[in-house]
C-alpha cells in the first residue's frame, strides 16, 4: 500500500513542472472536442444565417468554412425574414404573451402558496395534498379535452371599438395565456420557499398592525427573490416555446408566436439561410440570458424535471 | 389541524380569524378556480370523453360508446396462414424469387362471414415459424407501434444519456480552470427551443446537401455514404435519438454535478489512505454518493421518452412508415387532425396509466433501497 504512494510524491517533488502542465493540458482535449460537440449545430446555424444562399452553405459544407463566416456575407436573410414573413408580429406576439404570462404566474401562483403555507383555513390541507397530487399528470394528457373545452368558454371581444360576448377562445391571446398561469410545480416551489421563511416575521408585522395581505407583499414578496426568479425562468421556457398549444387553438397569422410562425416560415420557404436567421433571432436572446443569468437558469431548470 | 390555534383565536375574538380565512380563500382563488377548470375539469372529462364518440366538431349527437375506444386501441390477434397450394399439383406455390406465397391477411379480416374473430383488425406485423406465417393483427397497429417506439427510444436513451451524462459531469468537476465555461457550454442545449433545434438538425440531417453526412463521409475518407438519416425507417429513430441526447444531456449533468459535490471529501481522503484506486474510488464512493440523483434522472429521462413529441412533429411528421410515430404524437394525429376527441382521450387515459406506472415504480425501487 505505501509503495503506491510513491509516485505521487516523486511526481510533486520532479525538478521539471512541465510534465504536469502537459498532463493538465491532456486534460483539455476531449473537454474542448466536447464543446465542438455540443455547440457546432449552433455555430453552424449562425454563421449560415450570414450566407448569401443555399449554394454557398452548400459549398462551404465540405470543409471547415461551414463554421467560419467567411466568404460573401451579408445581412439579406435578416432582412427577408422580416419582409417576407409575419416575423415582427410573432415576435411582438410572443414577447407580450411570455411577459404576460410571466407576470400572472408569479402573482397567482405566489398567493396561493402564501394562502397555504401562511394561512389557517378550511381544507388547507386538503387543498396542499390535491395540489401536490396534481403534479403527476403531465399538460400532454389533459391538452384534447383542454382544446374542447377552450372551444366552448365564453369570452369577450373588442370588435370596432364593440364589447361583445362571443363563445369560444379559439384564435385569441388568452388562449394562449390563461391555461399557463397556474401550475402545481410552481405553487409548490413557492410553498417550499415560503415554508422557510420564519413564521415570526408575520407575528411581529401583525402586532404593528399588518394585516395579512400586507404581509405577504410587505415581507414575503421582498424576501423571496430567488424564487420569484426560478419560475419566472420555467414559465419563460414553456412560453416562449409553445408550440403544440397555438397549433391546435391558433389560426390566424397575426396571433401567432415566433415558434409556429417558424414551422409556417420553414414549411413555405426553404431557403436555409433565411430560416437559420430566423432561428438565429429567436435563440440568441435566450441564449445570452442565460449566460448572463446562468446560475439561476441551471438551478430552476435542474429542478424542473418534474415538471410536465 | 387548526386545534391549537383555536383557544388564543377564540380569545382575541372571532373576527380576526374568520377575516384570515376570507383573505386565503381570496389569495388561493384565482390559482384554485384556473386548476380547476384547466387540470382537473379536462383530466375528469377526459376520462369521460374516452367513452364516448365525442368529436371536436360534433357533426352527430355525441354518444356514449363504453368500452369500444380502448378495445379498438389494445385489441390483439394471431392469424396463423399457412402457404398457399396449388389445387391441381398439391404443390406450393413460390414467387419469383422461389419463396412460398400466403394469402393475404386483409382477405381475412374482412371476410366478416366467415373470420368475425378478425374482424376489423390489420396487420402489425408477422413472424414465420417453420412453413406457417403469423400475422399479429390489431385494432389500431399504429398505436401499438407508437408504444413500441416510445419504449425504444426510452431503452436507448436511458443508459446512454445517462452514462454520457455522469461522464461530462465528471469531466467538468476534477477542478480544471474554466470549467464553469464548459458546464455552460454543455448546458446551452437545453436552454435552445426544441422547435430550433430540430430544424437545425433536420437540415445537418440532410442526406443530400447536411452537415452530418460530410462530416462522416471526411472522417471516414468518403467510406462511409451518405445516410438517409431522416428517410429510412430503421435510422430514423436513431437519428431523433442522437438529437434528443445531445439536446437534454446538459441538464442531467448538472444534476450529477450537484450530486457529486455532496459527496463528503473526507470519504475520497480515507480510501486513498487505504490506497484504493480511481476506479475503486469511483465503484464505491462515488457511485454510491450519486445513486437518489441517479433514481430521480431514470425517472425524468423516462418520462420525457414518454413525451416524445415536438422532435417526430418538426422533423418526420411519425414516419417514415409510422417508424418514428410516438404516443403523444399519434394522440395528436387522432385528436386534432381526425378530429376523434373521444378516442384521443382514451390514448391520453393509457398514456397518464403508463405515466403513473413509471412513477410508482421509481417510488418502489427509492423505498427498495432504502429499506
Amino acid at each position: 500500500m505505501a509503495t503506491m504512494h510513491t509516485p505521487q510524491i516523486v511526481e510533486t517533488n520532479h525538478p521539471g513542472h512541465w510534465k504536469k502542465s502537459v498532463k493538465t493540458g491532456l486534460k483539455y482535449i476531449p473537454l474542448l472536442i466536447l464543446i465542438f460537440f455540443f455547440t457546432f449545430p449552433l455555430v453552424f446555424m449562425i454563421v449560415s444565417s450570414f450566407k448569401r444562399d443555399n449554394l454557398q452553405i452548400f459549398a462551404d459544407l465540405r470543409s471547415m468554412r461551414a463554421f467560419l463566416p467567411v466568404g460573401e456575407l451579408t445581412l439579406d436573410n435578416y432582412r427577408a425574414v422580416f419582409i417576407n414573413s409575419n416575423f415582427p408580429r410573432y415576435l411582438m406576439n410572443s414577447i407580450g404573451l411570455t411577459i404576460v404570462t410571466i407576470l400572472l404566474a408569479m402573482l397567482v401562483n405566489s398567493m396561493a402558496a402564501y394562502a397555504l403555507s401562511r394561512l389557517k383555513w378550511r381544507g388547507q390541507k386538503l387543498a396542499l395534498s390535491v395540489i401536490i397530487a396534481t403534479l403527476i399528470i403531465p399538460g400532454q394528457a389533459v391538452i384534447m379535452p383542454m382544446l374542447l373545452l377552450v372551444a366552448s368558454l365564453p369570452a369577450i371581444s373588442f370588435e370596432g371599438g364593440v364589447i361583445a360576448l362571443t363563445q369560444g377562445w379559439l384564435d385569441t391571446y388568452y388562449v394562449q395565456v390563461i391555461p399557463f398561469v397556474t401550475s402545481a410545480f410552481s405553487i409548490f416551489l413557492f410553498y417550499q420557499f415560503f415554508q422557510d421563511i420564519p413564521k415570526e416575521l408575520d407575528e411581529a408585522a401583525l402586532v404593528d398592525g399588518a394585516n395579512r395581505f400586507q404581509i405577504y407583499y410587505r415581507i414575503i414578496v421582498p424576501m423571496s427573490g430567488p424564487v420569484f426568479a426560478s419560475v419566472a425562468i420555467l414559465t419563460f421556457i414553456s412560453s416562449w416555446n409553445a408550440f403544440l398549444w397555438p397549433i391546435m387553438t391558433v389560426q390566424s397569422d397575426n396571433l401567432r408566436p415566433v415558434m409556429v410562425g417558424l414551422l409556417f416560415f420553414f414549411q413555405r420557404d426553404v431557403q436555409w439561410a433565411e430560416v437559420m436567421a430566423y432561428t438565429t433571432m429567436i435563440t440568441i436572446p435566450v441564449l445570452l440570458f442565460f449566460f448572463l443569468f446562468q446560475s439561476a437558469f441551471v438551478k430552476s431548470v435542474a429542478t424542473s424535471g418534474l415538471k410536465g | 389541524m387548526t386545534a391549537p390555534t383555536v383557544p388564543i383565536e377564540k380569545s382575541e375574538g372571532k373576527p380576526k380569524k374568520e377575516r384570515q380565512i376570507i383573505v386565503g380563500l381570496l389569495m388561493a382563488a384565482p390559482a384554485f378556480l384556473l386548476m380547476i377548470l384547466f387540470l382537473v375539469t379536462p383530466f375528469f372529462g377526459g376520462i369521460y370523453f374516452s367513452f364516448t364518440n365525442q368529436r371536436l366538431i360534433a357533426a352527430t349527437e355525441t354518444e356514449v360508446v363504453g368500452f369500444r375506444n380502448y378495445t379498438r386501441l389494445l385489441s390483439l390477434s394471431v392469424l396463423p396462414l399457412e402457404p398457399v397450394v396449388d389445387e391441381t399439383t398439391g404443390q406450393p406455390v413460390l414467387d419469383e424469387t422461389g419463396e412460398l406465397t400466403y394469402p393475404r391477411s386483409r382477405e381475412i379480416t374482412r371476410d366478416e362471414e366467415n373470420y368475425p374473430q378478425y374482424a376489423g383488425l390489420t396487420e402489425w406485423f408477422t413472424f414465420d415459424v417453420g412453413d406457417t406465417r403469423y400475422v399479429v393483427l390489431a385494432g389500431d397497429p399504429n398505436f401499438y407501434r407508437s408504444i413500441v417506439n416510445n419504449f425504444f427510444f426510452a431503452i436507448v436513451v436511458i443508459p446512454l444519456q445517462t452514462g454520457l451524462a455522469l461522464l461530462l459531469a465528471l469531466l467538468v468537476n476534477q477542478g480544471l480552470r474554466g470549467q464553469t465555461f464548459f458546464r455552460t457550454m454543455y448546458f446551452a442545449p437545453v436552454v435552445t427551443s426544441m422547435v430550433v433545434v430540430s430544424i437545425v438538425w433536420k437540415f445537418l440531417y440532410d442526406p443530400n446537401n447536411g452537415l452530418i453526412n460530410e462530416m462522416i463521409s471526411t472522417l471516414t475518407f468518403g467510406a462511409v455514404g451518405p445516410i438517409n438519416w431522416l428517410g429510412n425507417p430503421s435510422i430514423a429513430m436513431w437519428a431523433i435519438i442522437i438529437m434528443s441526447v445531445w439536446q437534454g444531456v446538459g441538464m442531467q449533468m448538472m444534476l450529477f454535478i450537484a450530486g457529486l459535490q455532496q459527496i463528503p471529501g473526507s470519504l475520497y481522503e480515507a480510501t486513498s489512505i487505504d490506497g484504493a484506486n480511481t476506479w475503486q474510488e469511483f465503484r464505491h464512493i462515488t457511485l454510491p454518493g450519486l445513486r437518489n440523483v441517479m433514481v430521480f434522472i431514470f425517472l425524468t429521462i423516462t418520462i420525457a421518452a414518454f413525451q416524445l413529441f415536438d422532435q417526430v412533429f418538426v422533423m418526420t411528421n411519425g414516419g417514415p412508415d409510422n417508424a418514428t410515430t410516438t404516443t403523444v404524437f399519434h394522440m395528436y394525429r387522432e385528436g386534432f387532425r381526425e378530429q376523434k376527441i373521444g378516442y384521443a382521450s382514451a390514448i391520453a387515459v393509457i398514456f397518464f396509466l403508463i405515466i403513473v406506472g413509471i412513477n410508482l415504480i421509481q417510488r418502489y425501487a427509492v423505498k427498495e433501497k432504502e429499506a
